[in-house]
């Protein structure tokens, strides 16, 4: 049926069919109830309307197994939506490993997207069809939301630290993205389009009016105009801890706490070094703040979490 | 028996005449009209804000306001009805009449400070007013930091000082309730024997209390960091912006129970009185009222499952809200069960009853998808959203309002409304509110988010329908508003018990004496004792005291 606007939204990733089964459960939970006492309001409405003006009706105190009945049922219907929810939910938040990772900066009143291969985009992205993409993402400014209603992903983007989210497009076309979170006198105007291409139109896209320097480059040329190698190189000075290696491990601080080497601390550690002092070292580091934007501080974590792979190899070898 | 009947008698309307004896007054009765007046003004202010957003909204494109324009109308739209009209509706206008006469009593226990909490909420409303005159603020009613606390450049501050100013006088209201309740029950008016409005104001109370300080001190921090750049909620200055909403909600979700439990207490007694029977459960209502107040406080973070939160605190809160709604669905189950074999009629204030179960059904079962995580995830700050909780707070709260204030208008004024009229309003405003709201539920699963000033094409034949609705809507809100006014000088005489009910506060002449009762009264059955009525009161429908 056609009524020339629609009433459901596209399925476009292997997430929505999930999301959409779930939602017809709780639409057919709720259709029962609001049918049952629709119905049992209008059959008592009219069976038992006032005749006349002196009936007396039989008070009732209540009945102990009926709110048993009517707490118990509704409960247990209430878990099933809850763990139901909680799994995909779960899902939404846990990436693959495989996944293909993209940098979203947001601020007002635009989406910047920059591929690991280093071509950027403005309020566009273009992801191949059938494969894991992770987005990392912060703002600039105040909280931004990164919400693509046909893969029914939705992410807060907050200034100061990365939130994730991960999807699968399952289908190629074009789809809108929204910002869902109020920021702004233009906020309805931060929108922009999602490309969903075929593996080999999506190689062909990367390949065509790019830059051709990878975001791990970008970093490693920032990594160098800074001057972090100084302090920072393997077998160098050692004024600060060597970085090869250090993505995901955990690292001890002074006073013994212990703490993930993920993205946040990076960050932190670049724009506030004295947050965070690794143990053995001394609070020497400046700070970068001011002096890095956004897509630079992704860059040179890009650039930091491939000295891993570096490491590895030259273990191989 | 004509009109100068009323007039005969010494009541609290004509005891004294003059602004101010009204200004001045400390009768919790005259004190309900101060805040229903006020309150009513609010109301149509906020209204008029969503009327200009519902016409903007006909069309795809920003053609009505700017987006400036537009993002003030819906943040001043939910500032005034959230604050200013539905937190003190029920509690403020109703409870204060009724919460005294109800037990027994003379006044509430503190009838000075009831005043002084009058004057504060028209301060704070003062204060809100002069922010949307000086040219708006532009948050959401929400206030999302770092937005309002740095980066926004309308009146954040006024409006904010405004909202803070205003807790005060919830704050005093339920410490007023509470004490009363407690203290001044008149002789055998034992705990479960009070009517069920008593049990949810006294749990409306209670969140009063505990929750608006945090509300209060959150809005001073986003001043502080605003006007002294503070760093509490910004990054940029060391601060953090999900503490903010944490702070908020931890206020604001319970806030609206606040909105909702005076409701559920107004359509137990409609509920009782029009089928002239007891509730069924009436202690399982009476405690599904204090439930929902306790765990209330425990659900705020279904506010923030995409907000960056923790994947494990968002299951806890998950958890919790489901919990939260079993006591809501239990009353719903027990108010049908009281239409029961009940001798049910149909008049204006069981209208709204009904229409209030519905709708507020549709509620709170559209609230299990947004508290169910994999699903909130996608309809997170759309329409969906918007439409849930206009089901909740329109739906339930204004209909529950509405209902009580036709029911009780008898009692405040001594005259009845014209009940033809009446029920017409309130058939208009079921079927104008579902109009609105229902078309909203489909545009939110769609994906269009709220806050948006202009939409993408294809959401047009949604929108249209929904600002239908909002003028039928419109048109069953001004009709009370005009009979109503009419009534208060050709309304027929209504007597003491026009509805032949069984509390206390029917059991004095309408108009009340100032002094509620001429003789304490001496309370000896339970609440909605209907089964116990007299039988010489069917032959008398005209009321023994005037």
């Amino acid at each position: 049926m056609d009524l020339g606007f629609p009433l459901f939204p596209e399925q476009a990733s292997t997430l929505a069919s999930r999301v959409d089964a779930l939602f017809f459960f709780l639409v057919a939970v709720s259709v029962f109830f609001v049918g049952l006492i629709f119905l049992l309001i209008f059959v008592f409405a009219v069976k038992y309307r006032r005749r006349a003006d002196d009936e007396r009706p039989e008070p009732i105190e209540g009945k102990l197994w009926m709110e048993v009945a009517w707490s118990v049922i509704p409960f247990a219907l209430t878990m099933v939506m809850f763990v139901w929810g909680a799994i995909i939910f779960f899902d939404i938040y846990n990436p693959p490993e495989d996944a293909l990772e993209i940098s979203i900066v947001g601020r007002q009143w635009m989406w910047k997207a920059q591929h690991p291969t280093g071509q950027s985009e403005i309020n566009e992205l273009h992801v191949p069809v059938g494969q894991p993409v992770k987005l990392m993402m912060t703002s600039e400014d105040v909280i931004h939301d990164f919400y693509l209603p046909a893969f029914r992903v939705k992410q807060d983007v907050l200034p100061g630290r990365y939130t994730r989210i991960w999807f699968e497009a399952s289908k190629a076309g074009v789809y809108q993205l929204f910002c869902a979170e109020y920021c702004g006198t233009q906020h309805s105007g931060m929108i922009g389009r999602v490309f969903v291409l075929e593996p080999a139109e999506f190689e062909k896209w990367l390949s065509g009016g790019a830059t051709g320097i990878s975001m791990v480059d970008q970093g490693a040329s920032l990594f160098k105009r800074f001057g972090c190698e100084t302090c920072h190189r393997a077998g160098g000075t050692n004024q600060g801890p060597t970085l090869a290696g250090l993505f995901g491990k955990t690292v001890k601080l002074q006073g013994g706490n212990p703490v993930t080497a993920d993205e946040d601390y990076i960050r932190e550690s670049i724009l506030d070094p004295r947050a965070k002092i690794v143990e053995g070292y001394q609070p020497i580091m400046p700070t970068f703040k001011g002096l890095v934007s956004e897509e630079g501080l992704l860059q040179l974590i890009a650039y930091i979490k491939s000295l891993n792979g570096a490491e590895r190899k030259a273990a191989q070898r | 028996m004509n009109v100068s009947e009323i007039e005969r008698r010494e009541h609290y309307l004509n005891v004294n005449y003059g602004i101010r004896s009204w200004l001045f007054t400390t009768d919790h009765k005259r004190i309900a009209w101060l805040y229903l007046l006020s309150v009513t003004v609010f109301f149509f202010i906020g209204g008029l804000f969503a009327t200009l957003m519902r016409v903007e909204l006909l069309t795809p494109q920003g053609d009505l306001v700017q987006a400036e324009t537009y993002n003030k109308l819906f943040t001043m739209h939910g500032v005034t009805m959230v604050f200013f009209f539905l937190i003190p509706s029920i509690p403020a206008v109703l409870g204060n009449f009724l919460v005294p006469m109800m037990i027994g009593a003379r006044d509430l226990a503190f009838p000075r400070l009831n005043l002084a909490s009058w004057y504060i909420f028209i301060i704070g409303g003062a204060f809100t007013l002069m922010a949307a005159a000086a040219g708006g603020v532009d948050t959401g009613w929400t206030f999302y930091t770092p937005y309002s606390s740095i980066y926004s450049n309308t009146h954040v501050v006024l409006t904010v000082v405004g909202v803070f100013i205003t807790g005060f006088s919830s704050i005093l209201t339920g410490l007023n309730f509470i004490v009363t309740i407690h203290k001044m029950r008149a002789p055998g008016m034992t705990w479960f024997r009070l009517p069920l409005f008593i049990w949810a104001h006294y749990a409306t109370s209670i969140i009063f209390i505990l929750g608006t300080p945090v509300i209060a001190i959150t809005l001073v921090l986003v001043g502080l960091e605003r006007i002294f750049r503070l760093g509490i909620f910004d990054p940029a200055l060391g601060g953090d912006p999900v503490l903010f909403q944490h702070l908020f909600w931890f206020y604001s979700h319970p806030a609206v129970y606040i909105m909702i439990l005076p409701a559920m207490g107004v359509v137990s007694e409609l509920i009782a009185c029009f089928s002239r029977k007891r509730i069924f459960g009436y202690s399982v209502v009476a405690f599904a009222s204090l439930a929902i107040a306790v765990i209330g406080f425990l659900v705020w973070g279904h506010h923030m499952f995409v907000s960056g939160q923790s994947v494990h605190a968002s299951m806890i809160f998950s958890l919790l809200s489901f919990l939260v709604a079993i006591p809501s669905a239990i009353k719903v189950f027990n108010w049908t069960a009281t239409l029961y074999k009940g001798s049910i009629s149909y008049d204006a204030p069981m209208i709204y009853a009904l229409g209030f179960i519905g709708l507020f059904t549709i509620g709170g079962l559209t609230g299990l998808f947004l508290a169910t995580l994999g699903i909130d995830v996608h309809v997170h700050d759309t329409y969906f959203v918007v439409a849930h909780f206009h089901y909740i707070m329109v739906g339930g709260a204004v209909m529950g309002y509405l209902g009580g204030i036709h029911f009780w208008w008898p009692k405040m004024t001594g005259r009845t409304y014209p009940e033809v009229w009446a029920r017409l309003a309130a058939v208009l405003i079921f079927v104008g509110f579902n109009l609105t709201f229902f078309p909203q539920f489909v545009l939110g699963y769609l994906g269009m988010p709220r806050r948006y000033h202009v939409y993408p094409p294809e959401f047009q034949v949604l929108n249209v329908m929904s600002t239908a609705g909002a003028s039928i809507l419109a048109v069953g809100y001004l009709l009370p508003l005009m009979y109503l006014i009419w009534s208060l000088r050709y309304g027929a005489v209504a007597g003491a018990n026009p509805w032949r009910a069984r509390g206390l506060e029917w059991q004095t002449p309408s108009p009340p004496p100032t002094e509620n009762f001429d003789r304490t009264p001496v309370v000896t059955e339970g609440a909605y004792a209907y089964e116990k009525e007299p039988a010489e009161i069917y032959a008398l429908r005209k009321p023994a005291h005037v």
